[in-house]
């Protein structure tokens, strides 16, 4: 047998292939949704319809270290490689919605604020978070040695996530203009409904993401053990 | 002979080994301080030569020319070691891990504090800052923002130092991280320079403090993590 051809401990499960497909129908019956049932905002018109994705999107930015928090610590605890090869796919799915975030915040915020960026709370930390993240994922690409890196982004985990709120409350001492959060108390009753059935069609599609991300990361642990057994030999 | 005593003797030992290394060879201290005096300069240059200007960016350049000479520092403090194996043996001596991190840290304290020190007297001079009657005040934010500063600093260099291209691993990693307290560090000095009218400084001192006491724990808490692996 050659080691190339070993057994990889992980199979696509049909199953998460299904709940991909529930996700993707759940996001596109939601924003269906959304979009039928709100009316044109008086302020904003129809602007207001990105609030579907950009909120949502904030929301799920907002977990993603949570998540990264929660398997760090069970890493350092356990010790069992999936735990950080879920903590990583979390940073990178966070880091990718944190970017969509503030994409999305500019698209809607140079009609409705007249300016593509501006120094407030929210998206200045934003922004430090997407960068925290990134600062994690380039960790992760810099040292190879995969127990050190598992170790090391460990640490960098927590001590990242513990900073989160740190730099929240400090950003936003330093500068406020945003609106305040959309959230179902704050937003008329003709948005609500849009707005919570997007932020489950995320939070679906965020676990989707993460687990496919998980289950990439386990196969490309899988070939550099391959490739390790075939360098040493063991065929 | 309690077990404190015996940590507080090999923290005290690592500190002195360290400040002792740049003590002798004295160049690296040259250059982080000859660096934040020229980034100070070439902050003048780009803030023009307005007076008023320069005067109220005084603290966020001063601030800035720390951080960017600091993160030298930080890298060379594993750098020598490394080079030399000598990580290795230090880990195999008895004792908790933590030892070593505050050993390391009160040597970067003193040596980034130093060099505080002579950019911040050059920076009053370049910048024409008026310094304000509350000046202990100044140096309480000054003492408070390095060591949040150092302590997120040494942590992350000893991963750093040990990657690939840590010259860029460190400041990606770091910089981030050091937002509150560069905010922080950075509004309490202005409203000090500015005489404090709007009585904030207060504020931002309660949360260098705060983030200050978080980030001693957990760094201390994760190092033992971090430089076993």
């Amino acid at each position: 047998m050659t080691a190339t051809a070993a057994p990889i401990g992980l199979p696509r499960q049909s199953r998460w292939t299904w709940f991909g497909v529930f996700a993707v129908l759940f996001l596109i019956g939601s924003e269906a949704l959304a979009f039928l049932t709100s009316p044109p905002d008086r302020d904003m018109g129809e602007l207001q319809k990105i609030m579907y994705v950009h909120v949502p999107s904030a929301w799920m930015s907002m977990l993603a270290p949570g998540v990264v928090l929660v398997y760090s610590v069970l890493f350092l605890m356990r010790g069992r490689e999936d735990d950080d090869l879920l903590a990583a796919s979390a940073a990178e799915v966070g880091a990718a919605f944190s970017g969509l975030t503030l994409v999305l915040g500019m698209i809607w915020g140079r009609p409705a604020w007249g300016v593509w960026w501006t120094w407030d709370a929210r998206l200045t930390s934003m922004l430090v978070l997407f960068l925290i993240l990134v600062g994690y994922l380039s960790l992760r690409a810099f040292v190879e040695d995969p127990e050190r890196r598992a170790q090391w982004s460990a640490a960098v985990g927590i001590l990242g996530a513990i900073n989160v709120p740190i730099v929240y409350m400090s950003v936003r001492w330093w500068r406020t203009l945003h609106q305040v959060q959309s959230s179902p108390s704050t937003v008329d009753p003709a948005y609500v409904l849009g707005l919570r059935a997007n932020a489950f069609a995320f939070l679906f599609m965020m676990i989707y993401f993460v687990r496919r991300r998980y289950e990439a990361a386990r196969l490309g642990r899988a070939a550099e053990l391959a490739a390790e057994a075939v360098a040493l030999g063991e065929r | 002979m309690t077990p404190w005593s015996d940590d507080w003797r090999r923290v005290r030992t690592i500190a002195w080994k360290d400040l002792t290394t740049e003590r002798r060879s004295k160049a690296g201290f040259n250059g982080v301080v000859a660096l934040g005096v020229t980034i100070l300069v070439l902050f003048g240059f780009a803030l023009g030569p307005d007076t008023q200007a320069i005067r109220d960016a005084a603290a966020g350049a001063l601030w800035l020319a720390v951080l960017f000479a600091g993160v030298l520092a930080f890298n060379r403090s594993y750098q020598v070691e490394i080079e030399t194996g000598a990580l290795e043996q230090l880990l195999l001596y008895p004792g908790a891990r933590w030892t070593i991190f505050s050993g390391k840290l009160i040597a970067n304290l003193t040596f980034v504090g130093l060099m505080l020190v002579i950019v911040v007297l050059v920076g009053i001079v370049l910048f024409q800052v008026r310094v304000p009657s509350s000046w202990p005040a100044l140096v309480g934010v000054l003492a408070l923002g390095t060591l949040g500063l150092v302590s997120l600093g040494t942590f992350y260099a000893a991963m750093a130092s040990r990657s690939r291209a840590r010259e860029v691993l460190l400041p990606l990693l770091l910089f981030p991280m050091l937002v509150p307290v560069l905010l922080a560090a950075i509004e309490a000095s202005r409203a000090l320079l500015g005489g404090d009218l709007m009585h904030e400084a207060g504020a931002w001192v309660k949360m260098l403090l705060a983030y200050d006491v978080i980030f001693l724990v957990a760094t201390h808490l994760a190092f033992e993590h971090v430089i076993e692996a």
